[in-house]
């Protein structure tokens, strides 16, 4: 995908991570810290924005590819709007988490780790949520939608359109 | 700074407004008369989705409304019946109400707290029996249970400090840190017996005397909030729930072991958890109970957050030191003990969630009262996370040598739908599946090991007829080829090509010599990995090759799943109940289904395309797969 990075539309959240590099500087272990905050801020980690943490901490880029890559939750690609977590743990998946993951795949016509056109959503296959007493059970941003079946998913999602 | 006297001001203080609602600790006092009224409504992880605090907002508005006095609201953790949720129970009686919906809720201020009449169509539905209505702690859900590591789940405002110390909440800290030298802490914690909660077992005292021994100039305490079994809630309850409690033990070991450092590394999937931590820390150094000089004693140990970011092998003690410290969470070659040499190099005591929670009580009662519950083996009680195909969903607490049948039956309520029970998993990817003449197995770590499967760190599913052991095998490797971080070869290597098999026996390819291969693949995976990921992957199929052999065969000799599962394997059927309309012969694209209008029609198998049109056109679903 050809995508330039808008420095200009970003300056408030680029100025906030570089503050925070500079308050945890000299914390130990700081680079899933500072990844961590990346991700939250701009949603995925911009190729140009791990060329300024390398900079401003002296850290390798292939070191911090190396640790992006091993993580799930971090994504070098931007996410949609929304993101969907289709729990896909022991206990959704013998109550038909599979079969719901067919469906909103099949209502967004889209696949896993992929994003829709639009930017609206995203689907991401999860481990467990920790909401197993409700399963299958899927995550929208931070909020929990349980007891789903094929039939209610549709509805879930179009609070979202 | 606070003081021990302070300590027991705020007990006293909070205790008053708490009056009602501490009667769920002690049943006598149910329906007794008392001061004031508590609605306590669960905001555990389950029922907390479903909009409790808008629910609480419209009790305190509507009690305002009505001018009713003395009557309390609040949002705790886990009650644990997360399948009735979201559940709200009323103090002194005891009242269990199920299923609550905003619109429930002034019905339920104006009969049951206005003019003392319960609302029977809210009740709980086995809170009802032969006419008779049950307090909650008379359901059969909550009979067998006893707890301690959830003893303030339920119970307490998550976000209160003060409720937690009400119920002698960093009173055990006060006691180490006033009463007992650092030996003497080392000594009640060795004489428990309290074994690690994360799955090894491995006795928590001689894990902290090695650290303890060892002299260096810097200690660290870190506790294991990643929850990988990937169907287990326990750690994430008692941190959303109760977390002063995981923050006292893990200050309680700090002291034991001269450390004045701990990390809480939690994964990422548990916001709440994160967020409700974040307040529980900020909390305690506000009350001085962290940071320096704690009680003026001297003491001084703090707490940071560390998030994971998705990856299984971190809940791995060295993978999990990795990540901390900012590297791939790949597990170290175990040369030295972490308590030697752990995070930084330096010596690290590494627990689980729900092995800190249960440390402040074994400090106030003692050893002995510790021994008294469960076995002589595997004492105290044990967390499970029930789920799956079982009627009662949830999150149980019940004295180690409880049977697997009393959890899954007299608790949980059996099996749903009428499906008969076939097996059920603990121990998640690491664990295996039990079928049901092993139910009897007392559950404690030697017990379940001998069978085959492991205790774990409590995650429980339970497993129908209509589940396929085969596929859940594939389920499981699936994920370890997913999770297993590319060190070591067997694990890289061995797990994908169990799992490329699995998936050939499932689809109706395996061959006779597939299941040697299975088998041959599991030794050397479990004799060769380099950590408990590998060394434990194997142990989903070698379980369900013991127990369900014969399911396995179904698939390679017959090329049938006797569960009806695996799609590839199933056929269409046309039952009895056909009332021959034709409806499925003209929607099927193949023609492969013939009959006459009126009579019972039949599909070719031999050229059914297994599409599923017929069974979706059958207006009396007379047409199954199997
Ligand atoms: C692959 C793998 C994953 C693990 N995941 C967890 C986990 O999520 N939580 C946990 O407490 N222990 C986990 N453990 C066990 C830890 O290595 C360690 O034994 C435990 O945290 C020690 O605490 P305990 O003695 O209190 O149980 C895992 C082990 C392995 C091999
Ligand atoms: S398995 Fe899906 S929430 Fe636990």
């Amino acid at each position: 995908m050809a995508f330039e990075f808008n420095w200009e539309g970003n300056k408030d959240r680029v100025n906030r991570l570089l503050n925070f590099i500079e308050e945890n500087k000299n914390k130990k272990g700081v680079l899933m810290l500072i990844l961590q905050e990346t991700q939250e801020l701009f949603g995925y980690l911009p190729k140009e924005i791990l060329e300024l943490i390398s900079e401003k901490t002296n850290i390798p880029l292939s070191e911090m590819y190396g640790v992006a890559t091993f993580y799930s939750q971090f994504s070098l690609v931007p996410k949609g709007e929304n993101v969907i977590g289709v729990c896909l743990g022991t206990a959704c998946y013998v109550k038909g988490g599979q079969e719901i993951l067919e469906k909103i795949q099949e209502i967004l016509g889209i696949g896993v780790a992929e994003t829709t056109p639009d930017g609206k959503f995203s689907i991401d296959a999860t481990r467990c949520l920790g909401a197993c007493g409700l399963a299958p059970v899927i995550m929208i941003n931070e909020k929990i939608y349980g007891r789903l079946t094929v039939d209610s998913v549709e509805e879930v999602i179009n609070q979202y359109r | 700074m606070m003081t021990v006297e302070e300590l027991r001001k705020i007990k006293e203080e909070t205790l008053k407004h708490m009056e009602s609602k501490l009667y769920k600790l002690d049943k006598e006092k149910i329906g007794q008369k008392a001061t004031n009224r508590h609605v306590l409504i669960c905001g555990g992880p389950g029922c907390y989705s479903s909009n409790v605090e808008e629910i609480k907002e419209r009790f305190v508005e509507k009690i305002a409304e009505k001018g009713l006095e003395n009557v309390e609201v609040s949002i705790s953790g886990c009650f644990g019946l997360c399948e009735s949720g979201p559940n709200i129970e009323i103090y002194p009686d005891g009242t269990f109400y199920s299923r609550i919906k905003i619109e429930d809720v002034d019905e339920i201020v104006e009969k049951h707290l206005c003019q003392n009449e319960i609302v029977e169509r809210l009740l709980n539905e086995d809170a009802k029996k032969e006419d008779k209505i049950l307090p909650v702690h008379q359901v059969d859900f909550y009979k067998k249970q006893e707890k301690i590591a959830l003893r303030n789940c339920g119970i307490i405002d998550y976000n209160s400090i003060e409720e937690y110390i009400a119920l002698d909440g960093y009173h055990a800290l006060a006691k180490v840190l006033t009463e007992m030298d650092r030996g003497e802490v080392i000594e009640v914690m060795k004489k428990s017996n309290l074994r690690g909660r994360g799955g090894a077992g491995f006795p928590t005292g001689r894990k902290w005397e090695t650290a303890y021994k060892y002299e260096a100039d810097k200690k660290y305490v870190i506790c294991n909030a990643d929850e990988g079994d990937p169907g287990a809630f326990m750690d994430r309850s008692i941190l959303e729930g109760d977390p002063h409690s995981v923050l006292e033990g893990m200050a309680i070991c700090g002291y034991a072991v001269g450390s004045d450092q701990g990390y809480i590394y939690i994964r990422a999937e548990y916001p709440v958890a994160v967020k409700r931590l974040r307040t529980a820390i900020k909390q305690a150094r506000e009350k001085g109970l962290l940071g320096k000089n704690i009680l003026g004693t001297g003491f001084n140990f703090d707490i940071e957050l560390r998030l994971g970011a998705g990856a299984f092998v971190c809940g791995e003690g060295t993978a999990l030191m990795e990540s901390i410290e900012g590297r791939r969470g790949m597990p170290r070659p175990k040369v030295e003990r972490t308590a030697h040499k752990g995070l930084w190099g330096k010596p690290t005591i590494i627990n689980n969630v729900e092995t800190f929670a249960n440390v402040a009580p074994i400090i106030l009662k003692g050893a002995d009262w510790f021994r008294s519950i469960g076995t002589e083996d595997s004492p105290g009680t044990k967390v499970f996370a029930l789920g799956g195909k079982v009627k009662n969903t949830g999150l149980v607490e019940v004295p180690m040598g409880t049977t697997l049948r009393e959890i899954i039956f007299d608790i949980g309520g059996g099996t749903v739908g009428g499906k008969k029970f076939k097996a059920v998993q603990t121990g998640g990817p690491s664990g295996g599946c039990i079928p049901e003449e092993f139910l009897d197995t007392p559950v404690d770590f030697a017990s379940l090991s001998k069978i085959g499967s492991i205790m774990g760190s409590g995650g429980m599913i339970v497993l129908d007829e209509s589940d396929c052991m085969v596929d859940i095998a594939r389920f499981f490797l699936d994920f370890t080829v997913d999770e297993s971080c590319g060190k070591c070869v067997p694990c890289r290597e061995g797990t994908k090509r169990m799992l490329e098999i699995l998936e050939r026996i499932t689809e109706g390819e395996g061959t006779p010599e597939d299941l040697d291969r299975l088998e041959s693949l599991a030794e050397i995976i479990t004799s060769s990995s380099l950590c408990g990921l590998g060394q434990t992957a194997a142990n989903p199929v070698v379980s369900t090759l013991k127990y369900f052999r014969e399911e396995y065969e179904a698939h390679v000799y017959e090329k049938r799943c006797p569960a009806g599962s695996c799609q590839a394997l199933l056929q269409y059927f046309i039952t009895d109940k056909c009332i021959g309309c034709t409806k499925c012969a003209r929607n099927c694209p193949v023609s492969a289904i013939s009959g006459k209008v009126k009579e019972k029609h039949v599909i070719d198998t031999e050229t059914c395309i297994k599409c599923g049109a017929c069974m979706e056109a059958c207006p009396v679903g007379a047409i199954i797969k199997k």
